[in-house]
This record gives structure tokens, sequence and C-alpha cells, in this order.
């Protein structure tokens, strides 16, 4: 008998992508200072329209994807939401939809549940809503709180996000409690990672190194004693690791990104980068996959520096973040400066010595995300 | 749990765990909210058993029907590495 599984962790023989990161729109209703999304918005105003999106699932699927993270911005402003989730369906993709969960009406999830969608991730800023609506920009909690309760009484599995930074994190206990309470199936606690507008906020979003060793004890012990009914998932903080993530399992490796108005990218963050653009509006995505340069530009090893390109890490890690080389550094060929071995790691050591500084008597202002759009309730 | 409790245990997929057939790859595939584990055909087979009420025993037993040795050791290492990652449980009794 052979082996029963091809590939688990390792997709070295496997050239297809697994996930589209689908993201919908830019605009949302929040206005965090963490958020990922490209500081320039404006770029990102000309949607991709009902029947593109449905070619971009479709030419996906023949490429080998099989998850759909519907995602944004809030992708319930889309109102043509229901007719992508049932073409996703329809083509057997596993669908994800990543929201805030305002505008997430019961008639709303009703119709989302008929069209086939698998799995809800809902938004929480903190365990409780003074916390949660300074941090989102906007009175929201209440209504988070009453969408999970639709997501679970419609079946769905329910996973909570949670990005944690210096004004949340000591309330990872609470907030796990409140997940419990919610019934949620998972909970991802995700340390800020500093693209967009969480880069430019970066100072006043980074914890200290007591809040994480508090933080990390929390979750160790919720982990075991939750571990029959929620899984929780835990992402370190980059900035204080001593090797680099493994930034979406290699670049172009595993995932792709479609953003609002069509562009391709490796990853939501690659806009960043000083490449040349791909767009489905131009381009089947089978052939921006294979070869238009935003993708092949950090494919494998070769494009490698030293010290990555002779580290025996140079396949665990892939030399970590290229968005966060270009960004810190100024080349996205360098290897990624939060590795302890990068000849850059000064400019990560310089951030987190600032946030453990024992005099820091003003915190840093936070810049909230400006793009607020009103939902309907 | 141990070798031996793992054959009488009864697996099958988790809930909100799918099984289906990836024509791209042409391999079974098991899609979960954050994983995709692309199988060959002899983890399809043994999934295919997992039903809840056989045990792994019984699996086993099932298997040798189709193929020539089947090694116990290696269908548990197998439900028990899905198991870690949410995609397999084991119902009670």
């Amino acid at each position: 008998m052979a082996d029963p599984v091809d590939s688990m962790d390792n997709v070295d023989n496997v050239d297809s992508p697994f996930g589209l990161l689908a993201e919908l729109t830019y605009r949302c209703p929040l206005a965090c200072a963490y958020c990922s999304n490209p500081v320039a918005m404006g770029e990102y105003t000309d949607e991709l329209a009902t029947h593109e999106w449905q070619r971009v699932l479709t030419e996906a699927r023949d490429l080998g994807v099989l998850q759909c993270h519907l995602s944004g911005g809030e992708p319930l402003l889309r109102r043509d939401l229901v007719d992508i989730v049932a073409t996703a369906h329809d083509l057997g993709l596993y669908t994800n939809l990543v929201t805030s969960a305002l505008g997430l009406s019961r008639s709303r999830a009703e119709r989302l549940r008929a069209a086939g969608l698998d799995h809800v991730q809902v938004s929480i800023q903190a365990d409780e809503p003074v916390a949660s609506d300074r941090i989102a920009g906007t009175p929201s909690f209440r209504r988070k709180i009453e969408a999970a309760g639709v997501v679970k009484e419609l079946g769905w599995p329910l996973t909570l996000n949670v990005v944690l930074h210096r004004q949340n994190i000591d309330r990872v206990a609470d907030v796990l409690a409140l997940a419990d309470d919610l019934g949620a199936d998972r909970v991802e606690l995700a340390n800020t990672q500093y693209y967009g507008w969480a880069w430019r906020n970066r100072d006043a979003l980074l914890p200290s190194r007591a809040q994480l060793v508090a933080a990390e004890a929390v979750v160790r012990a919720a982990r075991e004693r939750l571990r029959d009914r929620m899984d929780v998932i835990y992402v370190v903080p980059d900035y204080y690791s001593r090797y680099p993530k493994p930034c979406m399992g290699g670049w172009a490796a595993r995932q792709l990104t479609v953003a609002p108005n069509g562009d391709v990218l490796p990853c939501p963050a690659a806009q960043s980068l000083p490449l040349p653009r791909a767009s489905v509006r131009v381009d089947p995505l089978e052939r921006i996959w294979t070869g238009a340069p935003v993708m092949t530009a950090f494919r494998g090893t070769g494009w490698m520096p030293d010290p990555c390109r002779t580290c025996d890490r140079r396949e665990v890690d892939f030399g970590g973040c290229r968005c966060q080389a270009f960004q810190l550094t100024g080349d996205a060929a360098r290897t990624d400066p939060v590795c302890h071995l990068s000849p850059d790691h000064a400019l990560v050591a310089r951030a987190v010595d600032a946030a453990n500084a024992d005099a820091r008597v003003d915190e840093p202002p936070l810049v909230p995300r400006p793009h607020r759009v009103r939902v309907p309730d | 749990m141990t070798a031996v409790d793992l054959a009488a245990a009864r697996p099958r997929l988790a809930r909100h765990v799918r099984i289906s057939f990836d024509r791209t790859r042409q391999r079974h595939v098991l899609l979960h909210p954050e994983t995709v584990v692309v199988l060959n055909g002899t983890g399809a087979d043994i999934l295919g058993l997992c039903d809840g009420r056989r045990t792994v025993a019984e699996i086993v037993t099932a298997l040798t029907a189709r193929y020539d040795s089947v090694p116990e050791g290696e269908v548990q290492r197998f439900l028990t590495r899905l198991a870690a990652r949410r995609c397999v449980e084991f119902a009670d009794g």
C-alpha cells in the first residue's frame, strides 16, 4: 500500500495554486488603523463587474484553485455577492467569506447559505463594545455579535478573526472567553502585519515584548483548555521572530490575489512593489499565473541574495516577505530584515527597541484609514 | 490516543470538511476552511470507509479486500495526522 497522502505540507510537485483571495472591494464601513489595504485606494474604485468576477472564478478553477476567500474591504458591500458565491459554489470551490459582518442581516445570510457559502470569518476588534468600536472607528460591535449568532444558527462553521496589536493584545483572555461564548469553531489571533495603513501606524501598533509574553501564555493555556471545541490559531508577530515568516508559502507558489480592479498579485501587499501590473481585464488568469513578471519575479529560489542563497532554511521560509524587504530597505530582492541573519536586521531591531523603551511618555497617534461607507442596517 | 484504543475508534470526516475530486490534479482532496489536503487513491479509499460506524480495525479489514498488504500502523498514522489537522474526528464508542 502506498503512502496515503501525496502532499500535505509541501507542494513541490504541484504547480497549480490552491487558493484565490478575491478582494471584491476596498470599500469598508470600518476605519481600522491596522488595515492592510493599500493606502492609495483611489486606484481600485473601478471594480470588476459581476460577469468579470464570474469569469475570474471559472479561470481560477481551471487553473486548480480549490478555495476561494471572498474578502476586501467589506465584501458584503458588493450587491452581487450572492451571485458571486453561487458561481464559486457551482464550480466546486470551497467558499469562505471574510467579513466585518456589517451588512450581514439574517435575510442576506440566508441567501448566502442557499447559494452555497461554506464558511464565515467575522472580525472583531476587541471583546467589548467600547474598545472594539474605538478601534473599528465606528459603532459595530453589537452588530458583529448578532451576526456571529446568525452564522451559528444557520449551521456555518464560525471563525472569529482578531488582529492583535499594542492596544488590544492585553485583552486576549477576554477575547478567547467571548469566542467560546459565541460558540466559535476557530479563532484566529493574528498579530498585525505591517502593510498598508498598518505600516503607516506601525509604531503605535507594535506591542512590547512583555505584552507578547503575557498573551502567548494565555493562548497556550486556552489551546489546552478548549482543545475539544475550538481551534485557536495564533499568528506570531514576525518582528519578534528569529526567522521570517514563510510568506504565502513562497512567492506565487500556492495562492493568488485578485484586487478589486482586476490586478493579479501573489499577495495583496504586492501592489506596493515596483513590478509591471497584470490584470484579468487584459490577460487570462492562467497566462498571468505562469508567465507574468509579477508572478515570476521571486518564484522559487533563483532570485535569492546572500545569506538566503546558501541558507538551510531557504525552502522553509523562502527568504521571508518580499513586500517587507522592499518596505524596509527599498529593495524587494533582499533578505526579509526580520531574519536575524539579514544584514538589514537593525531596521527591525530599532522598531522593536522603540516599542520596549522604558520611557514611552507619548504614545504615537493612530491614523485611521479614512475610507468609510455607510452600510444600511 | 494509544494504538490499542485507536483500533477500536470510529473515524469520520470532521464536520465542515468536504472531500471532492479535483480534475485539475486528478486527485481526491480534502477541503477545510484553511486547508487543502491532496490525497492519492489509497488515502481516498481509507477516507471513503470512515463513516463514523466502522472501527479502524474494520476499515483495515475492508482494505485488505482491495490491497495485497495493509499495514494497520500506517492507516492509524494517516488518520491521526488528519485528526491533528481537524480534518478527521473519532466518534465515541
